[in-house]
């Protein structure tokens, strides 16, 4: 039954034909009769902000890439082509190994393992959990993920500091570790833990409802243990989900600058992640030019790493039964 | 054997949820202590000394309720603005088949982490110089929303996907044209998607500093984001006492926000009747 | 089928149209903004607006509050005398350095933005070259910018602050300055002068040494080292010594590399380091610099080189951060000695090095002649002393330090001898690189290695930094 508020045009004749009703025919890739005009005028809003306001100044940027452009300095006032020196200089620069190198810890530890694990883990138990716990839960953990960036910063900094921060008060050690000068990384690997599981336990909770009911009571009725349903009926179904799920916060993790806040990148470059290295670069080295090519560089490992999971999705489609 | 696999069960849900709702809620608390305590630390605990002080020389301070005036202003201009086109877009490539649609959403989706990021800084700068957009929302409004709209659309053509079509398809057949159909039966049940996305956008947004940052130069222009950044003692060491108060302040509107999106509308990525 | 080809056509057409379009308008990167010809001289009516990173009830929150109830209402006033009607407004920051530096730098290069800026005076080399700010007599006439009174209040050293290929860029405001601070109860304990005045790098070493043989206990010398202290290394323990030789850091358009006058230094720092005369452990402590200020405070550490600031916010009895109540009589202060008599820049016995920021003009500003009226005003005897509220802080006119610092004969010191023999760091965008350079060099020899090799490693960095061999000074 169509949802109460639908209001149909009604036609004039009582024979409609696609024609006489002015629409587009109905084919079979376009069964709803959009049309091309019209998809094309639907289209057109969000395509005009974006070649304008983003695809431009992305561009620009990377072809900022290929010279050696800085803010201030001789270079400021003509700035010359260098082509691909710029790239040849990252390629060699060990600073940028080690920030692609913390990158990918920081992407497989909070994203890949970490908020798909604990959104899977939320949305899997909220399942069973009286209501009242399932929305407390969720509240929270929307909460995490609503607050503003700044915010959160400072509530971690609170957390982590040594001397009166609230994880080592817990562990009764006053002053303690001070958390993010010695163990950076997992202080950040936590921090973007906490602050983005949030999506996955929203997807998985919604891919979870979307499993039939009816395969869940048949593996249930064959005696199947919870690990065993999880294994060969659940996964299966929401394998999809988890694959665009991980792709998105992939490559939101890789690109999430909000690290710099706690750290900025130290002490020295431990935490250095590449949203914070090309920030350094720009803003404190000044070199335009050179975070351009790295921006280029970001650009084509995220390619990477997305051609990686479209194919994953793909192989998952050809062996699903 | 059932019954304490069944116990067993039942003891990792609360586990789960313990430990869950333990590790959420702990940082968050720094927010409910701090901006009350004076002088504030970094330590959550009864307010040694319970003052309303911090908060009154927030209020005191000209700047900080309009930024949070000004912080609306730009994160819903933001929200309307993206979930408009990215509604109108998803739904057009949902149901049109544009061949090469999939690869064109992810180069989108890729080139928006090269504009998000800081190298772009200055061809954004120069561009809204040269709409003569320097100073005014609209700049940014429009420089936040080219942003987004990769993952807006991408998200929602993912939602709209799963509303099946067969009431569109019948809508046709009884002549509603797609502007119709698309407001009166796919709106209706794509709210949660759009819901999801228009809260999503407004956190995005109400949180973003370096573009607001970069092409405002008002003061009474700035949003909430830029002004935290601005609360330092004269010695140049941050000023917990205003700056708690402010977070908390900053805090409120959104969190509000979600409740009432939540309440009303519920979040969800997939949409779709339930079998 | 073929509607999808056309399609990719399309796409492709579209793509190179956009790459071409942006190739066109990146050539807007290199442009330079064309100057208007009128200067509005005698223009009755005219709006300011003053641009600096401070903020009500934020980051420096002193200045903006100067700005905005002293300096722009007295401004108003003077101009209405004068039978003008000026308008000024504010336009405060309260960002982190580095983001206030880039929005200026943006502002300037479209030309736009504020008609007075402030800005740290190790920024006009690189803001100067990259043709965002001009002399001030470009923009006023040699004549007019001569002429003001408060060039002869300021000491040539710190207007080579705001200075840049021997023209005047701005006006300098507010300066400091670096000693050698020392305990004058430890230097009695162990039989030394308590108004010790070191004419060398030697007798900063003999004193150490008497210290380190007379009490235990103590350690002898603070001298800032490794990257743990940023800047502070730099500042406060490099380019004092390396001024001390009779070098700049950068000077006749090459960086120092692997130089006699570094090696110097690095050997300093070996003698210091290695000799017992000082703590390494101590220099690569996240909070290494405040535990000095904390030891010195107690009593633990007998010498230590440091600027102004110690003296009024670290050790003050009141407010310090290490206050010591009997700051007065137990700490002494002497002036940075050369390596040897004679040897330090400009043939000085004594060397000091200095910060600090000041104000400059907006090249396309519409109004050049009442901006650079109002940059007077700023900097004018009353506008000083308005600025500094009561406080004693040095200031860049002589006239004020006389009459605000009479009564604290530390920063009369300061103000009086050694701004005069300071020097500034270079105004180079890489200064920060070449700082880190430098402060690893001084990190490897406290940790142990030989002053050659350090020196070797730092000429790599810095060829690295400065973009080629034929850009450093070696040998």
């Amino acid at each position: 039954m169509p949802p109460a508020e639908t209001t149909v045009a009604q036609p004039e004749v009582t024979q409609p034909t696609a024609a006489s009703v002015g629409v587009a025919r109905a084919t079979p890739t376009d069964t709803v009769g959009l049309g091309r005009a019209r998809a094309v005028a639907f289209v057109t809003p969000a395509l005009v902000l974006i070649g304008v306001f983003l695809v431009f100044p992305a561009l620009w940027t990377l072809y900022i890439g290929t010279t050696d452009f800085r803010l201030t300095g001789a270079a400021a006032r003509s700035p010359s082509f260098v082509g691909l020196e710029n790239y040849a200089r990252a390629l060699a620069d060990p600073t940028f190994y080690n920030s692609l190198w913390l990158t990918l810890i920081f992407v497989l530890g909070s994203a890949v393992i970490g908020q798909n694990g604990l959104g899977f883990a939320l949305a899997w138990a909220m399942r069973d959990a009286p209501r009242w716990a399932s929305r407390l839960a969720q509240t929270l953990v929307l909460l995490a993920w609503i607050l503003p960036s700044s915010v959160v910063a400072f509530l971690w900094i609170a957390m982590l500091d040594r001397d009166a921060g609230t994880i080592n008060v817990l562990l009764g050690q006053t002053p303690g570790v001070a958390w993010l000068i010695e163990y950076p990384m997992v202080g950040i690997v936590v921090f973007n833990i906490w602050r983005g599981t949030a999506f996955s336990m929203m997807l998985y909770s919604a891919a979870l409802s979307s499993v039939p009911p009816s395969h869940l009571e048949t593996a249930r009725l064959a005696g199947a243990s919870g690990a065993q349903t999880l294994r060969d009926v659940v996964l299966p179904h929401i394998r999809r989900y988890a694959l665009t799920n991980t792709l998105l916060i992939t490559l939101w993790t890789f690109n999430d600058f909000t690290p710099f806040l706690l750290t900025a990148g130290g002490p020295g470059r431990e935490s250095e992640i590449i949203p914070v290295y090309i920030y350094n670069t720009a803003i404190i080295g000044g070199e335009m030019g050179y975070s351009g090519a790295i921006s280029l560089l970001v650009l084509l490992m995220n390619l990477l790493l997305a051609l990686v999971y479209l194919r994953a999705a793909r192989t998952g489609q050809r062996t699903a039964a | 054997m059932n019954v304490a696999k069944a116990v067993v069960r039942r003891i990792l849900v609360y586990v789960v949820f313990g430990f869950g709702t333990a590790f959420f809620a702990l940082p968050m608390l720094w927010l409910l202590s701090a901006p009350f305590d004076d002088p504030p630390t970094y330590a959550v605990r009864p307010p040694r000394n319970f003052s309303l002080e911090n908060l009154s020389q927030i209020l005191d301070n000209r700047y900080a309720v309009p930024s949070l005036v000004n912080s609306t202003l730009l994160s819903v201009g933001t929200m309307v603005l993206v979930v408009v086109s990215a509604a109108l877009a998803a739904y057009a490539l949902s149901r049109a088949n544009v061949p090469g649609r999939d690869a064109l959403l992810y180069a989108l989706l890729l080139l928006s982490s090269v504009v998000t990021g800081t190298a772009a800084m200055v061809p954004i700068f120069l561009l809204i110089y040269q709409l003569d957009l320097i100073d005014t929302h609209l700049g940014v409004i429009l420089v936040l929303t080219g942003g987004l709209l990769p993952a807006a659309i991408f998200l929602l053509k993912d939602f709209i996907d799963t509303i099946p079509r067969s009431y569109e398809e019948s809508a046709r057949v009884f002549g509603a044209s797609p502007l119709q159909i698309l407001r009166h039966i796919v709106v209706p049940v794509a709210r949660p998607g759009l819901a999801t996305i228009g809260v999503w956008t407004i956190v995005q947004v109400w949180g973003s500093f370096l573009v607001p940052f970069l092409l405002l130069r008002d003061p009474d222009k700035q949003p909430a984001a830029v002004l935290l950044r601005t609360f330092y003692t004269e010695g140049g060491s941050p000023n917990l006492g205003l700056i708690a108060a402010f977070s908390l302040l900053y805090s409120i509107p959104v969190v509000l926000m979600y409740l009432l999106a939540w309440s009303r509308y519920g979040f969800r990525f997939h949409g779709g009747i339930k079998s | 089928m073929q509607r999808s080809i056309g399609w990719r056509r399309r796409t492709l057409a579209t793509f190179i149209g956009l790459l071409v379009a942006t190739a066109a308008t990146t050539g807007c990167l290199g442009k330079e903004q064309a100057t208007n010809g009128d200067d509005n001289a005698d223009a009755k009516e005219f709006t300011l607006t003053i641009a600096a990173n401070a903020i009500a009830g934020g980051k420096n929150a002193a200045s903006a509050e100067w700005i905005e109830n002293w300096v722009i209402p007295n401004f108003i006033e003077d101009q209405k005398a004068k039978g003008r009607t000026a308008k000024v407004e504010f336009q405060p920051s309260g960002a982190a350095d580095e983001d206030y530096k880039s929005k200026v730098a943006l502002d300037l290069r479209s030309g736009s933005g504020a008609d007075i800026y402030a800005i740290d005076g190790i920024w006009v080399g690189e803001f100067a070259d990259a043709g965002y700010i001009k002399p001030i007599e470009d923009l006023v006439g040699k004549d007019k910018t001569d002429a003001w009174e408060g060039w002869s209040q300021i000491p040539e050293s710190v207007q080579g602050n705001m200075s840049y290929n021997g023209k005047r860029y701005g006006v300098p405001s507010g300066t400091d300055g670096r000693v050698i601070y020392f305990n004058k109860k430890l230097f009695a304990q162990a039989g030394l002068p308590t108004d010790w005045q070191p004419k060398s790098w030697d007798d900063i070493l003999s004193a150490a040494q008497t210290i380190k043989a007379k009490l235990p206990g103590v350690t002898p010398v603070q001298l800032n080292a490794g990257t743990a202290m940023g800047e502070a290394t730099t500042m406060q323990g490099v380019l004092p010594l390396l001024v001390g030789t009779g070098a700049e850091i950068y000077a006749d358009g090459k960086w120092q590399g692997n130089t006699q006058a570094i090696r110097d230094v690095l050997g300093f720092y070996e003698k210091i380091y290695s000799g017992g005369l000082g703590d390494p452990v101590l220099q690569q402590d996240a909070k290494g610099r405040d535990k000095s200020f904390q030891a010195f405070a107690e009593g633990k550490i007998a010498i230590l080189f440091e600027g102004d600031y110690f003296w009024r916010s670290v050790v003050e009895p009141e407010k310090g951060i290490a206050k010591m109540a009997d700051r007065d009589e137990t700490v002494g202060y002497a002036m940075i000695p050369a390596m040897k008599p004679g040897a330090g820049i400009r043939g000085q016995d004594f060397v000091s090095m200095s910060g600090g920021g000041g104000h400059v003009l907006n090249p396309n500003t519409k109004y050049p002649h009442q901006a650079w009226e109002l940059l007077q005003f700023m900097n004018s005897k009353e506008a000083t002393i308005a600025l500094l509220g009561g406080s004693a802080r040095i200031t860049q006119r002589q006239d004020v330090n006389n009459e605000v610092l009479a009564g604290d004969p530390m920063l009369s010191f300061v103000s009086q001898k050694v701004l005069p023999l300071t020097a500034y760091r270079p105004g180079f965008a890489v200064y920060p690189r070449v700082s880190q350079a430098l402060q690893q060099a001084t990190l490897d020899v406290v940790s142990g290695k030989s002053v050659a090799e350090a020196a070797e490693a730092y000429q790599k960095a810095i060829e690295g930094i400065a973009g080629g061999a034929d850009k450093v000074a070696s040998g």
